[in-house]
């Protein structure tokens, strides 16, 4: 009886998972299938997911070769791209040096400094938007390139992740290269990186998640389209004709143009991605 | 063991344990001491500079940008701007006004959106965790996969394909009235509230007399209305984007639990729900209260979201949408920036509560 029990239990458990796997990647699907629909088949046939008539018209306009009317996708695409791969290289940069410093170098105030970055982590983003809106402004650094990268191109919490590997690597290491004669510098380059790479690797790609999906940010530090980034971009989209109910095609495939590069380095590289998750060592 | 999950936390590891690295400090030698002062420094200067300069600074900025009405143009320490003392602060809590009410409204809509998506997002993500767990269950890293998959993707393209399945005519509605016969309503611009949905269903009509007192602004009979039907589809999309980054917590913690115990619980007789019950839910509650409280202090920030739906629907504004909004649609930099303080406040105040109550879960 306990076996009919345990495999009736097992049926069930199937069945739910598959309901809320259809629940988590549906909207997906129906996004994927609208953006290849006309305006009216996206309206009055919502949940075909076969498109018809399919159309590639919405993506055509996306990278800018319709003659149906001229988007500033491509450029923001690029914005994206460029203002991410900065953000990331800085981020691998600035915070792992720092996380060293704080792991093992032994100076003078570290235990200050290590308290006062923990602390900024406890500070709400979303109530750093004006101030920093106001000290871009301040510094001549408002809408520009340059404003929507320096502020953010270091993050406590990565400096504090990569302190958190750092840690777990056997000073008798650094002793030995040390006492081989090799400088504070080539034994953190040569020797010490190395070893966590699999730390550099997680950091490079929440970074470039980070980057890539940041929004509230760049959007009090700039006003110009020409600085817009994906997201920024389709939101200003999408609350100018948000009530017309036209268009989704392209918004939707806009969407997906957003989505895909952050969900193909998470396939990628899930095992990373999900370990530091579970280290709970961000936000 | 119970306390391993809280201590990678970085607030509450910082304010409760000994800083950990002064253990790994007994290998320094003293001669090694000044080429460490100088390369620490080096090292930690940049990222140093940059949070001081684009974090503390700003903070300091906006407390007296707070006390004035910079309206944003000029240079705030122009001749232009004027210190106008605590008013700012005095429209949001004492001065009846639209300021006020505007403000009112949305601690109330946030209030409402954080009650019901912290239960909500933590209960799934634990039962997710839980059917998953299962070891003869087949295909578990998919369904990992597909449930973790949201919380990856960019705030603003999810919002955007949930305004496009909540449209009047949209996929939910068409799923609504295709499988019950409902007429769904125009979620993102239904401003009407849950509460008063089913009071109303009740026969309840208008409000009793003294549900027409006010705070901050708002009628306690507004205080009571519930989430918003437009709120209810943020609150829908949270749940369905958080979950499976808190799923992949509590699934960490649940593998940390030996299948020994469990087994345990199985020849005491105990039956699944008593085994979940008194055994497996007593060993997740250090992962619980981390996941309760990184829910609780996101949920107050929601803002990206607001910002594509907001405008349309007066109850689904939050406190840090009405700071932005108020600054840079408004032009008022002194009004929104105290806003800013409020909610940091806020959030502040919580944290301290939340500390507290984690710190008790400790020492038990």
């Amino acid at each position: 009886m306990n076996e009919r029990h345990s495999r009736v239990g097992l049926v069930i458990r199937y069945g739910l998972l598959i309901l809320f796997a259809l629940i988590f990647l549906g909207p997906f699907a129906i996004q994927i299938a609208n953006s290849f629909k006309t305006d009216a088949a996206a309206t009055s046939n919502t949940l075909a997911l076969i498109p018809h008539p399919g159309t590639f018209s919405a993506w055509k306009q996306i990278f800018g070769i319709s003659t149906a009317g001229v988007t500033d996708f491509p450029r923001w695409l690029v914005n994206s791209i460029f203002v991410s791969v900065v953000l990331t290289i800085s981020h691998v940069g600035l915070d792992s040096m720092a996380g060293y410093a704080l792991a093992r170098l032994e100076f003078r105030g570290r235990r200050l400094v290590f308290g006062f970055i923990i602390a900024t982590l406890a500070v709400p983003n979303v109530v750093l938007l004006i101030p920093q809106f106001l000290v871009l402004k301040q510094l001549g650094l408002f809408n520009t390139y340059q404003g929507m990268i320096i502020p953010i191109s270091v993050d406590a919490a990565g400096i504090y992740m990569m302190r958190q590997f750092f840690l777990q690597v056997p000073a008798a290491l650094e002793e030995a290269a040390r006492l081989d004669g090799a400088s504070i510098w080539t034994t953190y380059w040569r020797v010490v990186l190395p070893i966590v790479r699999p730390g550099l690797i997680t950091l490079t790609i929440l970074s470039f998640q980070g980057a890539w999906n940041q929004f509230a940010f760049f959007l009090v530090a700039t006003i110009s389209p020409q600085y817009f980034t994906l997201t920024t971009g389709l939101a200003n989209v999408v609350s100018g004709g948000l009530s017309a109910g036209n268009q989704y095609p392209l918004k939707l495939g806009a969407a997906l143009l957003t989505t895909l590069p952050v969900g193909v380095l998470f396939f990628i590289f899930q095992k990373y991605l999900n370990r530091s998750r579970l280290e709970g060592s961000l936000k | 063991m119970t306390t391993a999950p809280l201590d990678s936390t970085p607030s509450a590891s910082a304010a409760t344990s000994p800083l950990p690295f002064l253990r790994g400090a007994t290998h320094q030698r003293s001669s090694a001491t000044r080429g460490h002062n100088v390369f620490g420094w080096l090292f930690v200067s940049p990222a140093l500079a940059i949070l001081l300069i684009f974090l503390v600074v700003p903070i300091g900025l906006a407390l007296y940008v707070s006390f004035t009405d910079w309206s944003g143009v000029t240079s705030p320490f122009g001749s232009t701007v004027h210190f106008v003392g605590l008013a700012n602060y005095r429209a949001l809590l004492t001065q009846p006004g639209l300021t006020q009410s505007n403000f009112g409204t949305s601690i109330r809509n946030n209030f409402y959106y954080v009650l019901f998506t912290v239960p909500l997002q933590t209960v799934l993500a634990l039962w997710l965790a839980i059917i998953v767990n299962n070891r003869f269950l087949k295909g578990r890293g998919l369904f990992r996969t597909a449930f973790y998959f949201p919380s990856v993707t960019s705030s603003v393209a999810i919002t955007v394909v949930f305004i496009f399945l909540f449209q009047s005519g949209g996929a939910v509605n068409q799923i609504l009235h295709g499988l019950f016969g409902i007429n769904g309503p125009n979620w993102l611009y239904d401003t009407r509230g849950v509460f008063t949905l089913i009071l109303n269903g009740l026969g309840v009509h208008n409000p009793p007399g003294w549900a027409n007192g006010q705070f901050l602004g708002v009628t306690w009979w507004d205080w009571l209305a519930g989430p918003s039907l437009g709120m209810c589809v943020l609150i829908i999309q949270i749940t369905w984007t958080t979950s499976g980054t808190f799923m992949l917590m509590f699934l960490a913690s649940l593998q940390n639990i030996s299948g020994e115990v469990e087994e345990a619980g199985a020849v005491d007789g105990a039956s699944p729900w008593q085994r979940f019950r008194y055994v497996t839910l007593p060993m997740l509650r250090p992962t619980l209260v981390l996941v309760l409280t990184l829910g609780l202090i996101s949920t107050w920030q929601v803002f990206d979201q607001i910002v594509l739906t907001g405008q349309n629907n007066a109850t689904m504004t939050t406190p840090a949408y009405e700071s932005y909004y108020v600054s840079f649609q408004d032009n008022a930099f002194g009004q929104g920036a105290a806003i800013a303080f409020m909610l940091f406040l806020l959030i502040v105040v919580l944290t301290l509560i939340q500390r507290r109550f984690v710190k008790e879960d400790l020492t038990k």
